[in-house]
């Protein structure tokens, strides 16, 4: 791992990243590197300081310490404009002006950039020809999401940003919106991502960095992380009298037993094995299974046992 | 296969032709012009409301032959009603005999504007020396009294009446509804958009691209000239066809100042734009900043009329100036020099908000 970094060259690279506000240290010393070519991830629940990271490295908020290397520069306020030539931002929450068209968006946001693709070549990507002269106001929201990310485009980036380019889409709009990112990402750009959908990471990152309350507690590429559970199964389940826990963790197979509200989720590494056990044992315990489920292990495991919450609980 | 790949490829060459951008300050004004004329209700209150307020001001106060003085007498005897035989004798005067309680209650209403009561060989006036139709009210009582008593004038004098156009009030009404018409769209056109596009993150998305700042805010002051010249053309257009409205002096002066007049509040506009982050905000700025001027800057009736003390302030005021200068220009046929005054303070203004705006605007 060690030798692979030192050879790939680093599209980003920021150390030591703190940003106070009033009430709440948003990121507190975060060291980050985007290798050229990858796309990178920023997974954690709302609130652990993604939004503000990605927006330090945008250079668009001040951090308090720390120092950012975007393509080789520094954000100063002197070469600023060379280097947002060669970036492309995707905003959470920015709303595009609802009265112009789509064309009339893109050409305006076109014509900011010396270089760049062609409009309607963008629109293509981004599958947007039959809404082409359509208002921004009656798009919906998967249609505005695409345009954001085609205003992000249309510059033809090196490093794109998407910050929770998914959030709040259905499981169509959001397929479509991941062959946009994997399109960009063939063709050899650098991505940073943020998402607190788990799935999103998997499928589109390379590697995945996890963020809690400011700092990252985890770094690897998916697998990596959801390999260092130690197991590969989630067995959840629910049963009618309360476990005694410590002889069901002692069950063959089993690395972990995590109790959340009535539901136990039990992570293991061989189900044919560890099943009939629990089963055995939930029988000898006296006790009666209400229902049980079983799922390939996934980045959100990985979350639950660092921090023992969920993503989605924020 | 090959065919139709380079078939699909001519076409996307071809598309791309099609939209070529422009540039970036071309296409930033163009969207402005856009955003602006797809908003219905902008249209009504930039173009049609201030053509509706010439049209219903102008007629209100059309020239017809003055309103007669209403006059109350008090008593209800012989007396009083021989008093107002000769009362009415004046062509200037309405009166009518009202008892004791009838005739205060009438003048505290404003029916009446003085109330005459007859004694033993003389008259007694009740008015209120603050109204002004009251002063002039106890002028021509006294008048058709003295005569009817058997006064004669001393000098005999001759008399010309003015209501040509340029001294109507219409005329005076016109110069005074383009500046607040200028200073209303300058204000209400920029901060709004500003705020609104802060407030939708556009303006964050806008600094996280190379473009030129200063071409986002040049943008507005080019969109803001285009409308301008329309909407000030619709005022003096139906002005001059309802009313006969006629501007004396140079066109071109007039369109400087205008457009001079559009910038100063444009660089206002922006001014009170740059820091706030919702529409309530805003809003509450500019009702501060523009409250004042509607009050003291003469569009309806002249400034002068305010107290002495309060001049210099007034008269600092750039829509005060404003008016100052397209009543001069268009009604008296002023020339520009002749009015360096008010055409510095507005350049004073134009320049100072512009600068300040600049360097404290908020772009997220």
């Amino acid at each position: 791992m060690s030798t692979q970094t030192s050879t790939r060259p680093v599209a980003l690279r920021c150390s030591g990243l703190v940003k106070r506000f009033t009430d709440v240290t948003a990121v507190n010393g975060l060291d980050l590197e985007v290798f050229a070519g990858e796309c990178f991830g920023l997974l954690g629940p709302n609130g652990a300081g993604k939004t503000t990271t990605v927006e330090i490295l945008e250079g668009l908020t001040p951090s308090d310490e720390g120092e950012v290397e975007l393509l080789g520069r520094h954000w100063t306020s002197g070469n600023d404009r060379a280097l947002r030539e060669r970036i492309g931002v995707q905003l959470q929450e920015t709303q595009l002006a609802e009265k112009v068209t789509v064309v009339e968006t893109l050409r305006l946001f076109r014509s900011f950039y010396q270089r760049g693709h062609g409009v309607d070549e963008v629109i293509h990507t981004v599958a947007l020809e039959e809404k082409r002269n359509a208002r921004v106001g009656k798009l919906s929201g998967g249609q505005k999401q695409r345009l954001a990310v085609a205003c992000a485009l249309v510059s033809d980036p090196e490093l794109l940003f998407l910050d929770e380019p998914t959030t709040g889409l259905d499981p169509q709009a959001r397929l479509s919106l991941w062959d946009i990112v994997e399109k960009f990402r063939a063709g050899g750009g650098t991505i940073l991502l943020t998402t607190h959908y788990m799935e999103e990471a998997e499928r589109l990152c390379d590697r995945v960095a996890i963020m809690d309350h400011g700092k990252m507690i985890a770094l690897g590429t998916p697998a990596e992380l959801i390999e260092s559970l130690g197991a590969d199964q989630i067995i959840e389940f629910s049963v009618t009298k309360e476990l005694e826990e410590d002889p069901v963790q002692r069950l063959p197979a089993v690395s972990h037993l995590h109790k959340r509200s009535d539901v136990y989720a039990l992570t293991v590494s061989e189900i044919g094995v560890a099943l009939p056990a629990l089963l055995a044992e939930i029988e000898r315990q006296q006790s009666e299974l209400v229902t049980l489920t079983t799922h390939q292990a996934t980045l959100e495991d990985v979350f639950v046992s660092l921090t023992g919450r969920m993503l989605r609980d924020g | 296969m090959d065919e139709t790949t380079d078939i699909s490829h001519a076409k996307t060459q071809k598309r791309q032709e099609e939209t070529k951008t422009l540039h970036p300050l071309v296409e930033l004004t163009l969207m402005r012009v856009r955003e602006f004329l797809r908003e219905k209700e902008a249209v009504f209150w930039v173009f049609i409301f201030p053509v509706l307020m010439t049209f219903a001001l102008g007629i209100a106060f059309r020239n017809t032959a003055p309103d007669k003085t209403l006059v109350a007498i008090e008593g209800e005897d012989a007396k009083a009603t021989e008093l107002a035989s000769v009362l009415s004798r004046s062509p200037e005067i309405s009166a009518s005999v009202l008892s004791p309680e009838q005739a205060a209650q009438a003048l505290r209403s404003g029916k009446v504007s003085i109330v005459v009561k007859p004694t033993n060989d003389s008259f007694e006036y009740h008015f209120d020396p603050t109204r002004p139709e009251s002063r002039t009210a106890r002028l021509l009582v006294d008048d058709a009294l003295q005569r009817g008593k058997g006064r004669t004038d001393v000098v005999s004098v001759g008399e010309q009446k003015i209501t040509e156009p340029g001294a109507r009030y219409v005329d005076f009404l016109v110069p005074g509804l383009i500046g607040m018409n200028l200073m209303g769209s300058g204000l209400w056109g920029l901060g709004f958009t500003v705020v609104i596009a802060r407030s939708r993150k556009l303006l964050k998305r806008f600094a996280a691209t190379p473009m030129h700042r200063s071409h986002y805010l040049l943008s507005f002051m080019l969109s803001r000239l285009i409308f301008l010249v329309l909407e000030v053309a619709a005022v003096i257009i139906f002005a001059s066809l309802a009313f006969g409205f006629t501007v004396r002096g140079s066109w071109l002066s007039v369109t400087l100042i205008t457009m001079l007049g559009g910038f100063t509040f444009s660089g206002i506009g922006l001014l009170v734009a740059a820091r706030p982050t919702t529409i309530e905000g805003v809003s509450g700025l500019m009702n501060f900043i523009m409250l004042p001027m509607w009050l003291l800057s003469g569009t309806f009736f002249s400034s002068e009329r305010f107290p002495h003390v309060l001049q210099p302030f007034i008269q600092a005021l750039p829509l005060t100036a404003l008016n100052n200068v397209l009543r001069a220009l268009m009604n008296e046929g002023a020339s520009l020099s002749s009015n360096w005054i008010p055409i510095g303070i507005l350049l004073f203004w134009c320049v100072i908000s512009f600068i300040v705006a600049l360097k404290i605007f908020r772009w997220q």
